[in-house]
């Protein structure tokens, strides 16, 4: 008797502990002019090694230099990042937590089907970021410029078959895109995630990949990109042409940017999206993301609103097109 | 020898520190339920960004041996594996831990372990290049007809409940369907609810299924949960090592078996420990002492799991594609420091990749007086500790280790539902093992399947694409053999039986 109740005691000094440590931090937060005053939990609702979290790698050593405070990267993974969105205005909105999050995926993953939130519900104050679409194919591959695979699209309409992470995602909605601004038929087969869209195309399984510009940065000498929906070429890429150069109006990619809870206080959601923009500015982030293939975008919190809207009648309609909604 | 400087390189008084302090923290880790290798590397990549790369990759291959390594202490003590690696761990782990002998199992575990690792690496250090194909060669195809191949080792996990074990595989499937669909995107069987959303993980369904019925049955019942040993017999080496020399030959199949399974991405440490198993088994002359407390169930699982580190690394350091999930945290870790795997790491100045394959070697040799320690310490505490303390130490720590998974109390009221679920099927005679075998192979069936049918729709004919090539074909015999097998092997030997008098 003696030592269960010593037991239960011990029990209950931990969970008061933890309990303290959890609450400990939100007595002295929430105001914008010493923010941040902590670290700051920055959430990736998604796996770690993946995209989202190397660029958030990347950020990292900037935003600790600038604000003498580090972000703790955390994962909250499922759902092809539904799972950590859902659950994003039920954390604390004390700018201590920040989201990663990713267009299109937070517009069509809700016109799917009841992922738990809604485009609405999710606050960005920065988009940072764009990881441009691109048409790779094997070193090896008879297509060696984009008319050569439009000619084969053309003359064998359904048999080209193009690899891509996923459905409803960035690289599906550019293969609809650019099916419907050719007029052919290619096939479009969903992976998980682009590492495995990358193994099929090296594997012979496909004969192309719906895929980025860092495809190629991450693989050099392996793969030729056809085409990048970039507005001008890219500094790493200085032969891939740009679909826009090849008549076609395509531009944009997966787009990642930095969210918070709704109940975040607007000086804060302000300071944390001048702060992501400093970052954006510093030479030596452009250097780090352009080499690894990522295009630094600026959308800030005041030209948010304007900018989800448009690309939110983007892809719905091009969700539509791909029969994604219900 | 070449790369002697490499060896060097491996073996600088930091590098040794950091592999020492990686190791002995991953098989901490790794025993954990829950705490997986995964996610230990993970906890650790910004640690890795003030260093150079070679060490940064020594330090994370380091915690990822130990813990696929530490995964066995909870299989064997607690009949819980630590990491999804070390399902077919808890066999004839925990067998032998119930009859007194859990001081051998994990001695055994060791060496297997450390053998395994050993040959992994050496296949890493030797075939890189050439093995990466095989990566390649692995389609949608080829993976739909691995998880069906899986899927027909039910019959060797479940001897005599043949029936059930089917049952339980086909549960286990049906929860594998829970969540966004993995290739539609579509929400399903999620009922509304955003705590399903995520579907139901490996690890939560894997702590739930086998830890918390223990648990259970820990509180349920009046007797100890392994008996106290009056003294104490040491490591008890010499026997493990006689074992062990007994068994070369399924350990260097089991290693080989767990290397080739680690070079395919979309198979990890769990497939290739369930495989050699059952391939241990079926070689075996007295396969029904299977299950039931035989050391060569051990050294096929733990030596399948460690050598799937070397494997995995092979797709991952040739051509950037991670082998398992911790070798694509590796990779991230990689490409932030501005590496970029690919062929070329292993030609020319292959400096870093030699390293680290040199590091690989040395941190499985330091596993072994590591490992027999901790070994020693963890079978010490979990046979003394009194049923009061270990229960609520344990029931804690799966809670800590389900919510790390994915920061998520949804996983935690699936692990803890899963739990008293997995307690009333197992009193009915269902096993966890076919039901995790089916949450772990349903997402690869599925998407093989999805993925096969659509590229073969391409090109008109959805269903002739799962016949070709020779790839496919080769697993398709294998699941025949592994179906047949007994029926034919009792056939002949009938046949032979009877013989003469056909004669």
């Amino acid at each position: 008797m003696q030592t269960q109740t010593s037991i239960t005691k011990i029990g209950l000094s931990a969970a008061a502990i933890i309990v303290a440590a959890l609450a400990g931090g939100n007595a002295w937060a929430a105001s914008a002019s010493n923010y941040p005053s902590k670290p700051v939990h920055y959430v990736i609702p998604f796996g770690p090694g993946g995209e989202s979290d190397i660029t958030a790698r990347l950020q990292q050593p900037f935003f600790e230099k600038m604000t003498g405070q580090n972000t703790v990267i955390e994962y909250k993974s499922g759902g092809g990042g539904a799972v950590g969105w859902a659950q994003l205005n039920s954390m604390k909105g004390d700018g201590y937590t920040i989201m990663g999050t990713n267009l299109p995926h937070i517009i069509v993953k809700p016109l799917m089907g009841n992922v738990g939130f809604k485009t609405a519900d999710i606050t960005n104050v920065y988009m940072f970021e764009y990881t441009p679409d691109a048409i790779v194919v094997p070193k090896d591959s008879p297509f060696k410029t984009l008319e050569d695979f439009i000619t084969y699209a053309k003359k064998n309409p359904g048999r080209l078959t193009m690899s891509g992470s996923g459905t409803g995602t960035a690289n599906q909605l550019a293969n609809v895109r650019f099916d419907n601004l050719t007029g052919t038929t290619t096939t479009y087969i969903p992976f998980k995630g682009t590492g495995a869209a990358y193994t099929a195309l090296r594997g012979g399984q496909v004969k192309a990949e719906w895929g980025y510009s860092t495809v190629a940065a991450n693989h050099p000498g392996e793969v030729r990109l056809l085409a990048l929906a970039t507005k001008k070429r890219m500094d790493i890429f200085p032969n891939v042409p740009t679909f826009k150069e090849k008549g076609l109006d395509m531009v944009g990619g997966t787009y990642r940017g930095i969210g918070v809870p709704k109940s975040t206080p607007e000086p804060i959601r302000q300071k944390l999206s001048d702060l992501i923009g400093k970052i954006n500015a510093n030479p030596k982030f452009k250097h780090e993301m352009d080499k690894r293939g990522f295009v630094l975008l600026n959308v800030p919190y005041g030209k948010m609103d304007a900018f989800m809207k448009q690309k939110e009648a983007y892809y719905k309609q091009l969700a539509n097109k791909a029969g994604l909604t219900k | 020898m070449a790369h002697f400087n490499e060896l060097l390189a491996a073996l600088t008084p930091l590098h040794l520190l950091l592999m020492v302090v990686g190791v002995a923290a991953g098989t901490i880790l790794g025993a954990i339920p829950g705490l997986t290798a995964t996610m230990a590397i993970a906890v650790l990549v910004p640690l890795t960004f003030s260093m150079d790369p070679a060490t940064a990759l020594l330090l994370m291959g380091a915690i990822y041996t130990g813990a696929v390594y530490g995964g066995a202490y909870s299989a064997i003590l607690l009949n819980t594996p630590g990491t999804p690696s070390a399902i077919a761990t808890t066999f004839d782990g925990f067998p032998m831990a119930k009859r007194g002998d859990g001081d051998l199992a994990i001695t055994i575990a060791c060496l297997s372990s450390v053998f395994g690792g050993l040959v992994g690496a050496a296949v890493l250090l030797f075939l890189a290049p050439p093995l990466a194909n095989v990566a390649l060669a692995f389609g949608p195809v080829e993976y739909f007809w691995l998880a069906i191949f899986g899927l027909t080792l039910i019959s060797a996990i479940s001897s005599g409940q043949l029936l059930k074990g089917l049952i339980g595989a086909s549960f286990g499937l049906l929860l594998s369907c829970v969540g966004v669909a993995p290739i539609s995107g579509m929400p399903r069987f999620t009922f509304g609810s955003t705590t399903l959303l995520g579907g139901i993980d490996v690890v939560s369904g894997l702590i739930g299924l086998y830890c918390i019925p223990v648990l259970i049955d820990l509180v349920a019942r009046p007797e100890r949960h392994l008996e106290l040993q009056e003294a104490s017999r040491g490591f008890r080496l010499p026997e493990a090592i006689r074992l062990c020399v007994s068994g070369i030959v399924n350990l260097i199949r089991s290693s080989l078996i767990g290397a080739f399974v680690g070079i395919l991405p979309g198979a990890g440490g769990s497939i290739s420990g369930l495989v050699s198993y059952s391939e241990a088994r079926r070689a075996s002359k007295t396969p029904e002492r299977f299950g039931q407390g035989e050391p060569r169930g051990i050294q096929a699982s733990e030596s399948a799991n460690n050598a799937t580190v070397g494997g995995g690394m092979i797709p991952t350091l040739v051509l950037g594609i991670p082998g398992t999930p911790p070798d694509a945290v590796i990779l991230g870790a990689l490409l932030v420091q501005g590496i970029q795997p690919g062929p070329a790491m292993f030609s020319g100045s292959g400096t870093i990749v030699y390293t680290f394959i040199y590091g690989l070697f040395v941190a499985t040799l330091l596993m072994l007086p590591i490992g027999l320690l901790i070994g020693r310490y963890a079978f010490k505490s979990i046979v003394t500790f009194p049923k009061a303390v270990l229960v609520p130490i344990v029931a804690f720590m799966t809670i800590i280790g389900t919510f790390a998974i994915r920061n998520s109390v949804s996983d935690v009221i699936v692990m803890i539902v899963l739990g008293v679920i997995g307690w009333f099927l197992d009193r009915l005679g269902f096993k966890p093992s076919p039901i995790v075998l089916g949450l772990i192979l349903g997402p690869i069936a599925e998407q093989g399947f999805v993925q096969g049918w659509m590229i073969g729709g391409a090109t008109g004919d959805p269903l002739s694409i799962f016949l070709s090539g020779p790839l496919a074909i080769c697993i398709v015999i294998l699941i025949l053999l592994s179906l047949f097998y007994p029926l034919v092997a009792g056939m002949l030997r009938r046949r032979n039986a009877g013989g003469p008098k056909h004669g």
